[in-house]
């Protein structure tokens, strides 16, 4: 598919870098990153971003202690700008992963900040749950798992899965700053061949390329969200 | 509905809210419910009205302990509600079934799904919940929607589709928070038609939550009134239209029954009828029938016109407050009225 870039546009440096196969390797490396720390991020962000909805007051399990340990862990990691979070967490992405540099380093680092701003997503979805729904629940006679696992995540699923579509661009974004931290994908990629080498024409490929991944993604998020929705 | 067993019982309830203090209201708690007490016998529909506010909604959630309680006791089958633990809950409320004014149905399962839920819940097996679902919704009058979903139904429909899964479990008791208050009039008689029909033919007891006393007369046999945490008054539901005793169960009763006119109205009778008399019936038991006071009028005399009122038929016993205008010679008026008080109640105004 990538070899129709080629040639219309006559012999250029991206036919060579397509041959190569080294724009095919940068964009498997941005699913792949992507992928992994979106994974990561969804189950942590679902975790959190559950203990944030349920233990504030009035929730299920209301705890002011723990809603404010997690309140405040949130508040103070989510806005730190992803080039200088990589930085941050490096010591421990030397423990978890082995190396402090490249593609593991970057996606551990990816995974954390994905989690951090899926908890927010998660918390505030799980908002447009009508309470009396919950309440109804309650008057049953279900237990408090069952009404998180039965009634809030179902209740919620079709504004989750457009948060979480709206999730995977934010990460796709953050992804391409490893371009900058010796990481690779299309972020390294466009940076290396397109823009220190005043190739604008690999810088304008990687760009469409990476509005196609991103239109993808939010027409199958779309199309998933309104058939759990039925709308 | 003759068994007095009572079902629910409240003593001295009480229940306050912690509330950030202001420098209007310096308090740090607020009472919403105020040592109130009430008993519900088991097989009756018991009416809870009040204004909004009143406290009938932390009320009703008391009982099924949604809302804990501040001091005294809630008893429910002669369980006291407030030692149960989250398990011991659990298990009352799987007895206790709940409507409410939002529906507050479950938007991501069909209306069959919304039913089944309790049951999941109650470990029922699938095969007995499928029979048990199909036959309240034959119950409700909605077996043709089991597989569509509740925002494609009516309010109505949404109600029914509410009482279905609150009854799924067979519950003793039922507690409807003011079911019918999203409901246009028309509707709202056919959800209270049906909640009769659950009293009578399940014999399951009722708890009406509402602010409208058309609801009260509806459908309820006995009727506590709320006011600002209290219980102002309770007693069957017909001697409350009767004869109310607290103001505001006099301002309930006037939404439905018109009491004799007075201020405006009253002047504008009197200068439409100058001549004439007003004078305001009531007549609060079967045994006074119209005709003999009518009788009375007609044979001394006296000229009459039904100028106000209006009667009334609660639980099958009558209740009409008129107002005639009585046009005659002094003396005849007079002695008419004289015979009328002894049959029933009658004021000059």
């Amino acid at each position: 598919m990538l070899d129709g870039l080629c040639g219309w546009w006559g012999r250029t440096r991206l036919c060579e870098l397509v041959d190569r196969g080294y724009l095919a390797e940068a964009i498997f490396e941005t699913l792949y990153m992507v992928a992994i720390a979106l994974g990561v991020g969804i189950v942590i962000g679902l975790i959190v971003g559950l203990g944030l909805y349920t233990t504030r007051k009035g929730g299920l399990y209301a705890n002011r202690v723990m809603y404010a340990v997690l309140n405040i862990i949130v508040n103070i990691f989510r806005p730190i700008p992803f080039v200088i979070f990589i930085g941050a967490v490096q010591p421990l992405a030397r423990v978890v992963t082995g190396t402090g540099i490249g593609n593991p380093a970057i996606i551990f680092g990816l995974s954390i900040a994905a989690g951090f701003f899926v908890s927010r997503i998660v918390e505030q979805n799980l908002f447009s749950v009508d309470p009396g729904v919950v309440e109804a629940a309650r008057a049953m006679g279900a237990s408090r798992p069952r009404i998180v696992f039965g009634v809030l995540i179902p209740e919620a699923l079709g504004p989750l899965i457009l948060g979480l579509t709206f999730s995977f661009v934010s990460v796709v974004d953050a992804s391409a700053i490893a371009g900058v931290l010796g990481g690779g994908g299309l972020g390294n990629f466009s940076l290396s061949y397109g823009f220190r080498q005043f190739d604008t024409l690999v810088t304008w490929v990687t760009v469409v390329i990476i509005i196609v991944i991103v239109q993808l993604a939010q027409l199958l998020g779309n199309w998933v969200a309104r058939r759990v929705m039925r709308r | 509905m003759n068994d007095p067993t009572t079902l629910v019982e409240l003593r001295d309830v009480t229940k306050t809210f912690e509330v950030t203090p202001t420098r209007e209201n310096p308090a740090s708690t607020l009472t919403v419910l105020d040592r109130v007490s009430l008993e519900v016998r088991t097989g009756e529909i018991f009416g809870l009205i009040g204004y909004s506010g009143a406290g009938k909604s932390t009320l009703v959630r008391l009982i099924n302990a949604l809302t804990p309680l501040t001091s005294g006791s809630v008893t429910v089958d002669g369980v006291e509600v407030s030692t149960l633990k989250e398990r011991g809950l659990r298990e009352l409320r799987r007895d206790i079934g709940m409507i409410f004014q939002q529906f507050n149905l479950f938007n991501s399962r069909t209306v069959a799904g919304n039913v089944a839920y309790p049951l999941t819940i109650a470990g029922t097996p699938k095969s007995e919940r499928d029979a048990r679902v199909a036959e309240l919704l034959n119950f409700v009058g909605l077996a043709d929607k089991a597989h569509t979903y509740p925002d494609q139904l009516s309010g109505g429909q949404k109600q029914r589709v509410g009482i279905a899964r609150a009854l799924a479990t067979r519950p003793k008791l039922l507690l409807a928070d003011e079911a019918t208050s999203a409901l246009d009039p028309e509707t709202t008689q056919e959800v209270l038609a049906l909640l009769r029909r659950v009293n009578t033919e399940l014999g399951t007891t009722i708890v009406v939550i509402t602010h409208e006393m058309a609801v009260i007369r509806g459908i309820a046999h006995r009727v506590a009134v709320l006011d600002e945490g209290r219980i102002v008054e309770t007693g069957e539901v017909y001697d409350v239209f009767a004869k109310p005793q607290h103001p505001v169960t006099a301002r309930f009763v006037a939404t439905v029954i018109e009491p004799p006119p007075s201020g405006e109205t009253l002047a504008a009778l009197k200068t439409a009828h100058p001549n004439a008399t007003l004078v305001a019936l009531r007549f609060d038991e079967d045994r006074v029938n119209q005709a003999a006071v009518y009788r009375c009028f007609f044979e001394a005399g006296v000229a009459f016109e039904l100028v106000a009122g209006g009667i009334e038929a609660i639980q099958g016993r009558h209740f009409a407050q008129l107002t005639l205008a009585l046009d005659g010679p002094d003396a005849a008026v007079r002695d008419a009225l004289a015979q009328v008080s002894e049959l029933v109640k009658a004021e000059v105004l």
